[in-house]
């Protein structure tokens, strides 16, 4: 799924065709998150804790079972949870799993303007390499998620990788693989949108969920990470999800008109001031001599 | 040190003082690293200005610093220059015979006093585009303090802090074009603090008679 680079094109002194040749592999990867079997038990956010590294945070208790208001620079994977009162008075505990959705148009990239902070590879992954990250959070203001955190301690902004370093090496994601539920696929983006719409679909006809559907949003291009929701007409319900989210417009305008706009204004005015000279020259003083007699000179 | 005398001895007039003069270079020093560092992360065509000035985290660390430093000189300034800055109705005038002065005309443009109209302009462009560029900048200093609700606060910062940069860049290339190439004497005033007096008698007419007023009467 990930793996370009060992699929084979041609093999020397090979008898025969070669192994696998002619496939027609898909290297886009995507996670499935089925909110509607997900039990809240919290795996895996210590799984993502546990391969990255990072010490479990102190919680911050908020009458609900979540464990923190939001992801942190070194708590990457949250459980959202949401106590919703249904029309016809029955509660319904809702729980999604917060993380980096890993936009096809991600606006933390369009946003950051330190060279190779944030990278997308072809499998579908937004990585911040933040060897190159200048701490400057434009990525935050980009993001229609609220997902990259500042780190005040390295000074740099971090979050999910979806497991580059795992899948890279043809693991699946530790999120996935703590699950206990099943709740959490690992798959080709196509793999995973048809067993999302599945899902929906068996939710729909058979367990009277009428507006059970897939998220997977066209304003940021479709995303690497998408859900199953039972009410899919009103995702802010999961723990704020948003409903339409796109790549802010004020960082659409300020990346390219205001940019063109400047650099062509800064560009007209230094051309502008040379022609003045050229044409006009610089001002002289009545009366001022130099000492050989010629006009102008009184520095 | 504003009581310097302003018609020295050796037949020169002291345009700045030396308190005039330290302001002035203490802005602009301040503000050219601010420009080269803000450019550097404006285009990445201009990344490389970071990396020459120690790195692209160091520019960003510091950018801010300078703000900070940069804003303490357009305060003096204010404090200095504020009064000599208003505008007056003779401006408008000036305004009107702008045309000549472009055009090196200047025996058509009205007599200009210690500041004429477009100096003015700068000053105050700077003044307020300074003030603007100090809220957006503070925004983008300490953007993991804005709460998500507050999201459209880091958006508008970050669209206006460069708006507002751009604006004092359109000031900043004609003062630097005039104060060098284009009005020739007017350098030396920033450096050394004196012009010659047919340079502030055709520049700055309606100052130069005023000073020669006052040194009859101190007389
Ligand atoms: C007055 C106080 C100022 C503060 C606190 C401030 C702060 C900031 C901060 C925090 C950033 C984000 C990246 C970085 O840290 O370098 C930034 C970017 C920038 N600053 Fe400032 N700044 C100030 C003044 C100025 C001035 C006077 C200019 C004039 C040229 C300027 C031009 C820029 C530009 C062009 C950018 C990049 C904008 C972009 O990426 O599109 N700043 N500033
Ligand atoms: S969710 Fe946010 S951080 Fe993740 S790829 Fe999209 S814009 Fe970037």
């Amino acid at each position: 799924m990930s793996q370009a680079a060992t699929e084979l094109v041609r093999i020397s002194g090979h008898a025969g065709p070669v192994p696998g040749a002619g496939l027609d592999r898909e290297f886009t990867v995507c996670k499935l998150v089925d909110t509607t079997t997900c039990i809240g038990c919290k795996a895996c956010e210590v799984a993502c804790l546990e391969w990255n590294g990072y010490p479990f945070s102190e919680t911050k208790f908020d009458n609900s079972y979540q464990t923190m208001p939001e992801t942190a620079w070194n708590y990457w994977n949250l459980i959202k949870f949401n106590e919703h009162e249904r029309e016809d008075g029955t509660l319904m505990l809702l729980m999604r799993k917060d993380q980096c959705m890993h936009c096809a148009d991600p606006g933390c990239l369009a946003a950051c303007p330190a060279d190779g902070a944030i990278v997308q590879y072809a499998n579908g992954i937004v990585d911040f390499q933040e060897a190159n990250c200048i701490g400057c959070g434009y990525c935050m203001s980009g993001c229609p998620f609220n997902i990259p955190k500042f780190s005040p301690e390295a000074r740099k902004v971090f979050k999910c990788t979806l497991c580059n370093d795992r899948v890279s090496v043809g693991l699946e994601p530790a999120c996935i693989k703590a699950c206990p539920t099943g709740c959490l696929h690992f798959g080709t983006k196509n793999e995973m949108k048809e067993l999302a719409e599945t899902r929906a679909r068996q939710l729909r006809e058979h367990s009277g969920f009428a507006d059970a559907g897939v998220y997977d949003p066209p304003g940021v291009g479709g995303t690497h990470v998408i859900y199953v929701l039972h009410d899919a007409k009103h995702p802010e319900l999961y723990g704020g999800l948003p409903n339409d989210p796109q790549v802010p417009l004020m960082v659409r305008l300020w990346k390219e008109p205001l940019k063109w706009i400047g650099n062509l204004g800064i560009i007209v005015g230094v051309v502008g001031i040379f022609i003045h000279y050229l044409r006009f020259g610089p001002k002289v003083v009545k009366g001022e001599r130099k000492a050989n007699g010629s006009e102008g000179e009184n520095l | 040190m504003s009581r310097e005398p302003y018609l020295l001895p050796n037949g020169r007039v002291l345009r700045y003082t030396f308190h005039e003069r330290l302001v002035h270079w203490l802005t602009g020093v301040s503000y050219v690293y601010l420009l080269l560092t803000g450019l550097a992360f404006w285009s990445p065509w201009l990344f490389w200005i970071a990396i020459i000035l120690g790195g692209a985290t160091i520019s960003r660390e510091l950018h801010p610093w300078v703000g900070l430093v940069f804003t303490v000189g357009v305060s003096m300034m204010y404090r200095m220059w504020h009064r000599q800055m208003k505008e007056t109705p003779a401006d408008k005038t000036w305004w009107a015979a702008i045309g000549h002065y472009i055009r090196n005309e200047d025996d058509q443009v009205p007599s200009a006093d210690r500041f004429n109209p477009g100096q003015k302009l700068l000053f105050w462009g700077f003044f307020w585009n300074g003030i603007l560029l100090l809220l957006t900048g503070l925004i983008l200093w300490f953007p993991q303090y804005i709460p998500w609700s507050l999201g459209f606060l880091r958006l508008a910062a970050v669209f206006l802090h460069p708006v507002f940069a751009l604006c004092t860049i359109a000031l900043f290339i004609i003062h630097v074009y005039m104060g060098t190439a284009m009005e020739r004497g007017a350098f030396g005033s920033v450096i050394r603090g004196d012009v010659s007096r047919a340079w502030a008698n055709e520049h700055h007419h309606t100052w130069y008679q005023q000073l020669l007023r006052d040194s009859t009467a101190r007389k």
